[in-house]
C-alpha cells in the first residue's frame, strides 16, 4: 500500500506498450516509464516468441538446422540461410561453385530490398501515413513471385545449402528480375515523392532518437543503425564473403546519428542493392550449382564462425562441432537484439510518438531478436 | 422553374397548423425534423464511411469492400447490424456513469451543430442570427466527451488519448474561430442565412481576395484538426495509442463515436462550403448569362452536398497521404504559425473590408 503511494507521488506513467500492439511489429513487450508525454525510460521485455531455435539446432543435423534459421529473421531468410552454409563450409572446407556463388549473392540481395521494402512500408505506417505500406507491398510482391518460382517459398525460404544452392534457378528467373529493376527504378522516385519528401515526416524523422558513434558501437548496433551514426561497419565490404569482393557498390554513411540519417541509409542501400542485381542478373556463369558433398555431413572438432550482412546489421553463426552428426552448440549474433539495446539510450527525453519512430527505423524483426 | 424544399415545408407547416392545435402542430414538426436529422445521420453515417473506404482503398492500390451488396454498398450496414449485436463491455475499473455517458456527448454535439446549416434553398431548421457563434460553441462542446470517455475508461492510453485531444482542440478551435471571422467582418452578420445570401454574386472564396484564401487554408488545417482525422489524429494515433480515447469502447457506444467522428467532418465541411463556397448558390461567372441560367437549373441542394463532398473529399485525401504530427509540434503549428497568421489575416480582412476593395 505504502509503496503503491510512493509510486502514485512520483507522477510517473508507467506503460506497457505490448506485447500486443500495432507498432512493436510483433511480440516485443516495452515496459516505458513516462513524464507526461516525455519518455523517461523503455525498458524491453523479451521471452514472448521464445522457441529455443539454438537449443533445437544442437539436435539437427548440418543439413537440418539451416531450414530454423528461416524462422529467426523471417525477412532475411535467405541471409540468414547464407551464414549458416558459410559456417559448415568453413567446417567441411568445400569450394562452392561460381554459379552458385552468383546465385547466392543475387538472393541475398532481392531479399535485401524486399525486408527494406517492407520496412519502408511499416515505418511510414508508425508514423502514421498508411497508404505507401500498401506501395511497398505492390513491389514486395513482384519479389515474392520471384522467390516462389525459384525456392517454393514466398516468406520463410530454404534455399542455401552447404555446398551451393538447392535447385538452379527457374528459367524465368532471369527475365523476371529484369523486369523488377525496370520496375523498381521507376517506383523509387514515387517513394521519394510520397514519404522522402514530406515536410511532416522529415520532421518526424530529423533530431529525434540521436545515438553518437561511441554509444552506437558501444551498444554493439550494426547495419544501418550503426551506418547512421557514420561508422563503417559493412561486412560485405569489410569481411567480403562469395562474390562481394569482386562487386561494385559503396556503403552508405550519414554522420546524423538520428532516425533521417538511418532512414537515409536504407533508402540508399536499397539503390545499392539494385547497382548489385544490375552487375549480376546478366553474369550468371554456367555450371553447377551446389558441390559435391557427402549425403551425411559431419564437421571435424572445433568451433567454426561466420559473419554476413542482413538487412538488420552483422549476423553472426558460431558453431561448436565436437566432431558428431550434430552441433555441439550453435550461438546466433542477431543484429536486432543488439539495436533494440540501444533503444533506450535513444528514445531517452524524446515524446511516445518518437518511440515508434525510432522502433521504425531500428527495423525490428522480433523473432530475431528472441530466437 | 426553381427547385426548391421550401414548398414542401411550408405545405407541411399550413397542413399541420389548420389542423391541429397550434402547440401541438409545434410538437409535432419537432419530432419531424428531430427523426430527419436522425435520418441524415444515419445516412451520412453510411455514405461517408463507404466513401472513406472506396476513397482510401482507390489511393491504396485496392479495391475496397466489394462482396456485400452491389459494389459492396451494404458493407456498412452489415457493419452496423453487427456492432448492434455486439456486446457493449464496461471496464471494471471504469467510472461507469461517465463512460457510457460520453459517447452521447459527442453525438449531441455533433448532432446540435446541424441547426443553422442550410441544406438548400430556404431549407434550414433554425436560421439563428448568431449562427456562426452558435457553431463555434456547440462543436467544442464535443471534446468534454472525449475527455469523459478517456478519464472515465481508466485506461493509460485512453488517458493520454483524451489529454492530447483536449490540447489539441482547445489550440486548433482558436485558428478556426478566427478564420470563421474573417468571412463575418465582410458579411457584417453572423446568420448563416445571410452568409450564404452574400454570396449571391460570388463566393467569398472569389471575391474575398487574399485574406479569404488565406483563412480558407487555414480553416481547412484547423477543422480536419478539431475533428481528429490525420495528420492531426493524435487522439487516436492507431500506431502509438492503439485507438487512444476509444480503445475500452466497443460495439454500440464505439459505434457512437465512429458515427459522431463522420458527422462532425460533414458539419465542418458544410461549414466550410456555406462560408468559402456559398452554401447553396450555384455558381455564377460575371456576365455569361447562359452559363449562369443553367448553374441555376441544378437544384440548391445539390450545390450544397456537391461542395460538402468536395470539402469532405479532401479531408480524406489529407488522411490518406501525409504522416502524423507529433504533439508538440502540432502545438507549434497552431501557437506559432496558424494563430498569428489568423490574428494578421483577420487584420488585413479588416482593412480591406474597411476600404471596400472587394466585390
Amino acid at each position: 500500500m505504502l509503496q503503491e503511494v510512493a509510486q502514485k507521488e512520483t507522477g510517473d506513467l508507467v506503460i506497457n506498450v505490448g506485447p500486443q500492439h500495432p507498432s512493436t511489429h510483433g511480440v516485443l513487450h516495452l515496459v516505458i516509464t513516462l513524464n507526461g508525454e516525455t519518455i523517461k525510460k523503455v525498458e524491453p521485455h523479451l521471452g514472448y516468441i521464445h522457441r529455443s531455435i539454438e537449443k533445437m539446432c544442437e539436435s539437427l543435423s548440418y543439413r537440418q538446422f539451416i531450414y530454423s534459421t528461416s524462422r529467426m529473421d523471417y525477412l532475411s531468410a535467405h541471409i540468414n540461410n547464407h551464414a549458416c552454409a558459410l559456417a559448415v563450409e568453413k567446417g567441411l572446407q568445400i569450394e562452392i561453385p561460381e554459379r552458385a556463388q552468383v546465385i547466392r549473392v543475387l538472393m541475398d540481395e532481392l531479399t535485401r530490398l524486399a525486408s527494406h521494402q517492407l520496412w519502408w512500408g511499416a515505418l511510414a505506417m508508425d508514423v502514421g501515413a498508411i497508404t505507401p505500406f500498401f506501395h511497398a507491398f505492390r513491389e514486395r510482391e513482384v519479389l515474392n513471385d520471384i522467390m516462389e518460382e525459384t525456392c517454393g517459398a514466398r516468406l520463410t525460404m530454404n534455399y542455401m545449402v552447404p555446398g551451393g544452392v538447392m535447385f538452379d534457378l527457374h528459367p524465368n528467373f532471369q527475365s523476371r528480375v529484369k523486369d523488377f529493376i525496370t520496375l523498381f527504378k521507376s517506383k523509387l522516385p514515387e517513394y521519394d515523392e510520397l514519404v522522402t519528401g514530406n515536410v511532416i515526416f522529415q520532421n518526424r524523422m530529423k533530431q529525434v532518437g540521436f545515438i553518437s558513434a561511441e554509444d552506437a558501437v558501444s551498444y554493439g548496433c550494426t547495419g544501418p543503425t550503426l551506418r547512421g551514426s557514420g561508422v563503417s561497419c559493412d561486412i560485405r565490404k569489410h569481411h567480403p564473403y562469395e562474390l562481394y569482393d569482386k562487386l561494385q557498390f559503396t556503403e552508405p554513411l550519414e554522420t546524423g546519428g538520428d532516425c533521417w540519417a538511418r532512414y537515409l541509409v536504407r533508402m540508399e542501400e536499397m539503390r545499392q542493392s539494385l547497382h548489385i542485381v544490375e552487375q549480376l542478373i546478366d553474369n550468371i556463369p554456367e555450371g553447377e550449382f551446389q558441390a559435391k558433398t557427402k549425403a551425411v555431413l559431419k564437421l571435424p572438432k572445433g568451433e567454426f564462425y561466420s559473419r554476413v550482412e542482413t538487412a538488420r546489421g552483422e549476423l553472426g553463426v558460431y558453431i561448436v562441432s565436437e566432431g558428431g552428426l550434430t552441433p555441439y552448440r550453435i550461438k546466433f549474433r542477431s543484429p536486432g537484439f543488439s539495436n533494440l539495446s540501444a533503444l533506450d539510450h535513444m528514445a531517452r527525453g524524446q515524446k511516445i510518438g518518437d518511440l515508434v519512430a525510432i522502433m521504425g527505423t531500428l527495423d525490428l524483426v522480433i523473432p530475431d531478436i528472441d530466437r | 422553374m426553381e427547385f426548391s424544399l421550401s414548398a414542401i415545408a411550408n405545405q407541411v407547416d399550413t397542413w399541420l397548423h389548420a389542423n391541429c392545435a397550434s402547440w401541438l402542430a409545434l410538437t409535432i414538426e419537432f419530432v419531424i425534423v428531430g427523426l430527419l436529422c436522425i435520418a441524415l445521420f444515419a445516412v451520412l453515417g453510411l455514405v461517408l464511411i463507404m466513401m472513406e473506404r472506396k476513397v482510401s482503398a482507390y489511393m491504396q492500390l485496392r479495391l475496397g469492400p466489394n462482396r456485400v451488396g452491389p459494389k459492396g454498398m451494404f458493407q456498412t450496414l452489415a457493419d452496423t447490424l453487427k456492432l448492434l449485436v455486439k456486446e457493449g463491455l464496461t471496464p471494471n475499473g471504469a467510472d461507469k456513469f461517465l463512460f457510457n455517458l460520453a459517447p452521447f456527448i459527442v453525438m449531441i454535439a455533433a448532432m446540435l451543430v446541424l441547426a443553422p446549416i442550410g441544406f438548400a434553398k430556404d431549407f434550414v431548421i433554425w436560421d439563428i442570427n448568431i449562427g456562426v457563434l452558435y457553431i463555434s460553441a456547440i462543436s467544442s462542446i464535443g471534446v468534454i466527451g472525449i475527455l469523459m470517455a478517456g478519464w472515465a475508461s481508466n485506461n493509460k492510453y485512453s488517458l493520454l488519448g483524451a489529454m492530447r485531444s483536449g490540447a489539441q482542440i482547445v489550440s486548433y478551435e482558436l485558428s478556426a474561430g478566427l478564420s470563421i471571422l474573417t468571412i463575418v467582418i465582410f458579411t457584417q452578420d453572423m446568420s448563416m442565412g445571410q452568409i450564404v445570401a452574400s454570396q449571391a454574386d460570388g463566393w467569398w472564396i472569389w471575391k474575398g481576395h487574399i485574406p479569404v484564401i488565406i483563412s480558407f487554408i487555414i480553416f481547412l488545417i484547423a477543422v480536419t484538426a478539431e475533428t481528429n482525422r490525420a495528420p492531426f489524429d493524435l487522439a487516436e494515433a492507431e500506431s502509438e495509442l492503439t485507438a487512444g480515447f476509444h480503445t475500452e469502447y466497443s460495439g454500440m457506444k464505439f459505434a457512437l463515436f465512429f458515427l459522431a467522428e463522420y458527422v462532425n467532418i460533414f458539419i465542418v465541411c458544410a461549414v466550410g462550403a456555406t462560408l468559402f463556397l456559398g452554401g447553396w448558390m450555384p455558381l455564377h461567372i460575371g456576365n455569361w448569362a447562359d452559363f449562369n441560367r443553367i448553374m441555376d437549373y441544378i437544384p440548391s441542394s445539390v450545390w450544397f452536398f456537391g461542395k460538402t463532398f468536395f470539402l469532405i473529399f479532401v479531408i480524406m485525401w489529407f488522411r490518406w497521404t501525409f504522416p502524423r504530427l507529433r504533439i508538440d509540434q502540432l502545438l507549434n503549428l497552431e501557437w506559432k504559425y496558424l494563430l498569428p497568421i489568423s490574428m494578421f489575416n483577420l487584420l488585413l480582412a479588416t482593412f480591406i473590408a474597411i476600404q471596400g476593395w472587394y466585390l
